[in-house]
């Protein structure tokens, strides 16, 4: 790995998105409004409100990075670019961590324009604000991880875009958000045992809560982060030099 | 003379045929090679090979004395895709900066716009161009650095004739100064801008001579014919 490297691929990426300000727009744009709309939603029952909107802030990322890095890496392998900077003094990893850099930063601007509307505007009364941004960051790069692993096995934009909906609503229904999970069917909460987002959530949920953070929060922030570490190596794994 | 890419049975199968049956040849620094057949022949596969991101078979390719795809080559193995590998969301001088960073070479870049007749293009996003200006693109950005070692998949289809005389001139200029060029084409009439002619049916080498032995050694006048006369000799 360079830094040199590392960085020119950040910066690829970020101008990319540059050029595309309304990709840029949605990125930031639509949470926003799915804030708003939930806070409407529930303008009779404030505290439903209060209890989802805190984690949901930190969620949000998750989606939207696995969604654009996915495609962002599949367009790459289609588009010949992938074929070309493996034959380059690129490494792997250079390539990665370069991505992450860029939707890292991405992400830092989503959540923080979200946070700041839901806080300040809809009157959001979460705990530890700053922390719930920096839960989001990770969530971010957790998801680009899992979005650039899973793209390599998608070979039309069709198919990348279908596993948004197969890999991130089932964990977005059975990470304790919609219903707590030691209220679930025995089954499905051992699966969600098994799933990152589930941690991701619990996490955030201790965050926003009242109370003190505790031993499981620690236990979140090691899986969330593991996870992300063997989703990236996995990816990498999937960033192959020769093809057939 | 030494060779600088050796490559010896080289056997590889794509999709479930082959698309190398066998193929040996030795291209030499200083001179430029044209890997000539109709599409389907293996052209891009055996340039895939040479640049090391193919998945080969069998047999083994060589190039500067270490195998292909080696990690010290690919500072000095310049690759052009048939399809421009280049990003169409970025300017042209933003693509090439981007991969001039990774070979280290920013300061190739300039020049680089130049050779292929970008500069007045350079701050364009590529995909407004043409067809033939976003070829030039991926092309430019094989020149960037020094590549001892040029591998061009059809680097001049669909360009007007000026550009592709210049360019040709551009690939002696090249190989005068000690580089491999090895450029492939389906049109025969690129032919004889060519050194040395390697031609390649079905996955197989024909024949690999200059134009001239070409057309002596089958009584041709045209390298058509002589691809021909190949062909159905028994």
């Amino acid at each position: 790995m360079s830094p040199r490297i590392t960085g020119a691929v950040a910066r690829r990426v970020l101008s990319q998105l540059r050029r595309d300000p309304r990709t840029v727009a949605l990125l930031i744009g639509v949470p926003t409004l799915l804030v708003v709309l939930l806070h409407e939603v529930f303008a009779g029952r404030n505290e439903i409100f209060q209890h989802i909107g805190g984690p949901l802030l930190g969620m949000f990322p998750f989606v939207s990075m696995f969604l654009v890095s996915s495609i962002t890496m599949l367009r790459e392998r289609v588009s010949g670019t992938l074929e070309r900077l493996m034959s380059l003094p690129l490494g792997r990893l250079d390539l990665l961590v370069g991505y992450a850099i860029a939707f890292a930063l991405v992400a830092a601007v989503q959540a923080s324009v979200v946070s700041l509307v839901a806080l300040e505007l809809l009157g959001l009364d979460t705990h530890r604000p700053f922390a719930v941004v920096l839960l989001a960051i990770g969530n971010a790069v957790l998801g680009m991880a899992l979005g650039l692993f899973v793209s390599a096995f998608a070979r039309t934009e069709f198919q990348a875009v279908q596993f948004m909906p197969a890999f991130v609503l089932p964990q977005i229904l059975l990470c304790g958000l919609i219903v707590a999970r030691d209220q679930m069917a025995g089954w499905l909460e051992v699966v969600s045992a098994f799933l990152p987002l589930t941690y991701a959530y619990d996490a955030l949920a201790r965050v926003t809560g009242p109370g003190a953070l505790g031993a499981r929060f620690w236990v979140d922030v090691t899986v969330t982060v593991s996870v992300t570490f063997v989703a990236l190596a996995f990816g990498a794994a999937t960033l192959r030099r020769q093809t057939p | 003379m030494e060779a600088s890419v050796v490559v010896s049975d080289l056997r590889v199968v794509r999709d479930g045929t082959e698309a190398l049956r066998g193929v040996s040849l030795e291209v030499f620094p200083g001179r430029v090679t044209g890997l000539l057949g109709p599409s389907g022949s293996g052209k891009t596969t055996l340039m895939r090979s040479i640049v090391g991101v193919q998945c080969v078979n069998r047999g083994d390719v060589r190039v500067l004395g270490r195998a292909a795809g080696d990690p010290a080559l690919r500072h000095v193995v310049g690759y052009m895709t048939q399809a421009p590998s280049v990003y169409s969301d970025l300017t042209v001088r933003e693509n090439l900066r981007f991969f001039a960073r990774i070979l280290e070479a920013a300061g190739s870049v300039e020049r680089a716009l130049a050779t292929v007749s970008l500069d007045g293009h350079a701050d364009q996003v590529v995909q407004t161009l043409s067809g033939g200006e976003r070829a030039r693109v991926s092309l430019a950005v094989a020149l960037l650095g020094e590549p001892e070692v040029l591998v061009l998949d059809e680097p001049t289809v669909g360009l007007d004739p000026v550009l592709r005389r210049d360019l040709w001139e551009m690939f002696h200029q090249l190989a005068a100064r000690g580089a491999t060029v090895l450029v492939s084409s389906h049109v025969m009439d690129e032919a004889d801008r060519c050194d040395e002619l390697v031609l390649l049916r079905d996955g197989r080498v024909l024949a690999q001579e200059s134009p001239h032995a070409l057309r002596s050694e089958t009584g041709t006048a045209d390298l058509d014919a002589a691809f021909l006369a190949l062909i159905e000799r028994p």
